[in-house]
């Protein structure tokens, strides 16, 4: 199934987690959309950030023949045969990948009907999923009838200013601040952050922003600092702050060179946690 | 070399656990109690078990003595009057411990312990109370030397129970087994959290539902041994189990199995069961001269026998010819409808047979899914559970679960296994405890990966106190012995791991 092939709204979904500790508040099931305008260096699932390009490169290696072309040259995918292996992914050239299915807001609430007693809200993410905005809206739409909450798990790189109809729809925004220093911010996420502040402060002030994340990374006193000082400044004790430590697991291993091919010790990530609650940001923690 | 000598000469075994060995070498020695040839033969091809419960039975099996009228009435042949404070009260506990029997010696329902002695605990000072509450485990742990001894707690919070968490948390023992009787009108969230942060870190309590218990029960229900439900002031005389296993491997078919060869090995456990009960009730001494009848702590008429069946998942797959169990029972629509099936035949035909005694449940039995024991191997699932190593996703697990349950009302459970990052977010297991309760679970217990005190399949055991039996040491712990059989020969310490979202975050 592809995107123009219906006039039922459809998003390319790469994965759903039924049940998710680490999305927000409670139990929540995560869905995750493919496509994400950023390549940040650090990412530990690039093959979410691009669309396939039905190159079929990943074809021949799938060692239970779960991917096949199809008449028209689209790469297919059988999710019952899948057993996750990874083998496609890491094949990829594009840093995309083949398990992506197409849903309707229908297919996707099938599945949250099924964890709806279990969970206190879905959250959804990415790659980046303010670009699927319109099936957002109408998904949210059909969560908040069960009484559901509804977060968005953002890269900020949509001007959530310019079209407030999702967040009227939304609980609020779980948003990454990655870095604030231009120089470092260009090197780590090839993509401009002026967005992404503006989303800071504009989220912070229609009282939706409900965490704010920052990967620490080891060694990098300076960046890391830039980045903590500006959100603690900003968010107070209004929302989260979760420092999260850069782990090399995942990484593009060209880009672990850069980066370090070791975890940020959690005593330097703490440091900056205490850095943030000592500038107001008192719900400030290390993950 | 006899049997009593190896025993005697067991240098692994406490002297309690040789003592107990002992009693049980000297029960087998009579034969009085006698079964038809078709048991025996059911028996000797695994498809029926008694749970090494013995050849004569001398106590029911479980006995759930009514504490409260002991703190009301006091005990004549103890000599014990009812206590006035919190150290007589104590006291009077542990005393009476010390003469409840059961199939393990030991007592396996110690009381609602925060009901019991709350009264007790408002008139002290919270500190003391503490440390009396600390003294009163220690003792528990030390002597009565058994994981199958339990105590309730809930469903309303209490200073008592918040003391008991803490305590469980900061000791870090194996025994008593804990559970919260939950109710999601009568439990505050945050008494749950409470419940479920000590769980994580000492894996118990345990949570029961409730509701279903008080539906089948009555408000005076215990949760007793692994996680059984039964009366107040009753018990249960007997369980064995059918292993459903064995039972399916003479069936041409699935219809076959359900429509005779199930029948058949019912009946003989039915034969097996009304002819044990008979024996305790009119043969044994229990009934009529033991003190807790006597003075009315335990009344027969509410004592019930406990069918058991076990391996429900390989029966399933052996039936439909499933042979990779990743797609069989749990994982396979139509292995599970056949699972309810059977169920539902067990369940219709059992409650049609009229039971000797058992009046509180209308003379009938009640079934019991039971939780596999140490030489189960891999050839039967405890219960009704999916088998180990094969577990879907928790969502599944629980879906599963829900469907049986139900059947059970003389206990069942799943256990679940958490990693580090739930320590953080017990707020994240609390609603999926609420929504599977509400589904139809029954029983829910957790634990996290890396503990010390882990759940093995209904009882806890110290994961330290297994590694002193494989290097030859005694265990003070009775149970450390199945713990150690459960995970070499069931794996059982391997279930699947409910992971955080690993690729959310960075």
């Amino acid at each position: 199934m592809t995107a123009g092939c219906s006039t039922m709204k459809r998003a390319p979904v790469n994965k759903i987690i039924p049940f998710s500790n680490v999305d927000g508040p409670g139990n929540r099931t995560s869905i995750f959309f493919q496509g994400c305008p950023f390549n940040c260096l650090f990412c530990h699932n690039p093959e979410t950030i691009h669309m396939c390009r039905n190159c079929g490169a990943c074809v021949p290696g799938c060692p239970v023949g779960a991917l096949s072309v199809d008449a028209d040259g689209k790469v297919q995918w059988n999710h019952r045969a899948c057993v996750q292996c990874d083998a496609c992914i890491k094949t990829c050239p594009h840093d995309a990948s083949p398990r992506v299915r197409w849903m309707t807001v229908e297919e996707v609430m099938r599945e949250i009907h099924r964890t709806a007693p279990y969970i206190g809200g879905i959250t959804t993410s990415g790659g980046e999923c303010t670009l699927r905005n319109e099936f957002l809206i109408d998904l949210f739409s059909e969560v908040k009838k069960l009484g559901k909450t509804c977060l968005i798990d953002s890269n900020g790189s949509f001007d959530f200013s310019a079209d407030p109809r999702v967040l009227a729809v939304s609980d609020g925004v779980m948003l990454d601040v990655k870095a604030v220093g231009e120089a470092w911010n260009n090197t780590l996420i090839s993509h401009d952050r002026a967005t992404v502040l503006k989303n800071l402060d504009y989220l912070l002030r229609v009282n939706k922003l409900y965490e704010v994340r920052t990967i620490i990374f080891p060694g990098r006193d300076q960046e890391n600092e830039e980045t903590v000082r500006y959100v603690a400044e900003r968010i107070g004790g209004a929302c989260f702050y979760k420092i999260i430590r850069y782990r090399p697991f995942g990484v593009r291993e060209q880009y672990q060179k850069l980066l370090g091919e070791d975890t940020t010790d959690a005593d330097y990530a703490e440091r900056f946690a205490a850095l943030a609650r000592s500038l107001g940001a008192e719900k400030a923690y290390v993950v | 070399m006899s049997k009593a000598f190896d025993i005697i000469s067991n240098e692994v075994l406490t002297y309690r656990q040789q003592l107990i060995a002992l009693a049980q070498l000297g029960e087998s020695t009579d034969d009085t109690l006698r079964y038809s040839d078709a048991y025996y033969e059911a028996k000797a091809k695994g498809a029926l078990c008694d749970l090494n419960e013995g050849c004569m039975p001398f106590r029911p099996r479980y006995i759930c003595p009514d504490y409260e009228l002991l703190f009301e009435k006091g005990c004549k042949f103890l000599e014990l009057d009812p206590p006035t404070d919190l150290l007589e009260a104590v006291n009077v506990l542990e005393i009476f411990y010390a003469h409840v029997p059961s199939i393990t010696t030991y007592p396996v329902y110690l009381g609602d312990l925060d009901k019991l002695l709350e009264p007790f605990v408002l008139k002290e000072d919270r500190a003391f109370a503490k440390k009396v509450l600390r003294q009163f485990l220690l003792q528990i742990d030390k002597v009565l030397t058994d994981s199958f001894v339990h105590a309730d707690i809930g469903p309303a919070d209490s200073v008592t129970a918040r003391l008991l968490l803490e305590l469980t948390e900061e000791m870090q023992l194996a025994i008593p087994n804990l559970t919260l009787r939950y109710d999601p009108e009568l439990t505050s969230d945050d008494f749950a959290l409470a419940c479920i942060k000590c769980m994580l870190k000492t894996a118990k309590p345990s949570f029961a539902n409730h509701r279903m218990f008080v539906k089948e029960w009555g408000e005076r229900y215990a949760i007793a041994s692994c996680y059984n439900g039964l009366q107040i002031a009753g018990g249960g005389f007997t369980l064995p189990r059918m292993r459903l296993y064995e039972c399916s491997l003479d069936a041409k078919s699935p219809e076959d199995f359900l429509e005779n060869e199930l029948k058949k090995y019912m009946d003989l456990q039915l034969e097996y069961m009304d002819k044990r009960v008979k024996f305790i009730v009119e043969q044994s001494s229990f009934f009529k001269s033991n003190f807790l009848v006597t003075e009315g702590f335990v009344k027969l008429e509410n004592f019930t026998g406990m069918f058991g069946v076990v391996g429900l998942a390989e029966c399933c797959n052996h039936l439909l010819g499933i042979e990779d169990k990743k797609q069989g029972f749990g994982m396979n629509e139509e292995a599970t409808a056949l699972g309810i099936r059977i169920m539902d035949r067990i369940e219709s035909y059992v409650a049609a047979h009229e039971a000797p005694y058992c009046d509180s449940c209308g003379h009938r039995y009640r079934l019991h899914a039971q939780v596999g024991i140490d030489t189960d191997g891999m050839d039967d699932s405890p219960g009704t559970r999916i088998p180990i190593g094969v577990e879907p996703t928790m969502l599944e697990q629980l879906e599963v679960n829900e469907k049986f349950h139900p059947y059970f009302p003389t206990g069942t459970g799943d256990i679940f296994k958490f990693e580090e990052t739930y320590l953080k977010t017990p707020e994240a297991i609390l609603p999926i405890i609420k929504g599977s309760l509400a589904n139809g679970l029954r029983y829910f217990s957790g634990y996290l990966e890396n503990n010390d005190v882990v759940r093995v399949t209904g009882y806890l055991v110290k994961k330290s106190e297994i590694e002193k039996l494989r290097q030859k040491k005694q265990s003070l712990n009775n149970v450390t012995v199945f713990g150690m059989g459960a995970q070499d020969g069931g794996h059982a310490l391997d279930r699947r791991v409910q992971h955080h979202e690993e690729s959310a975050g960075q």
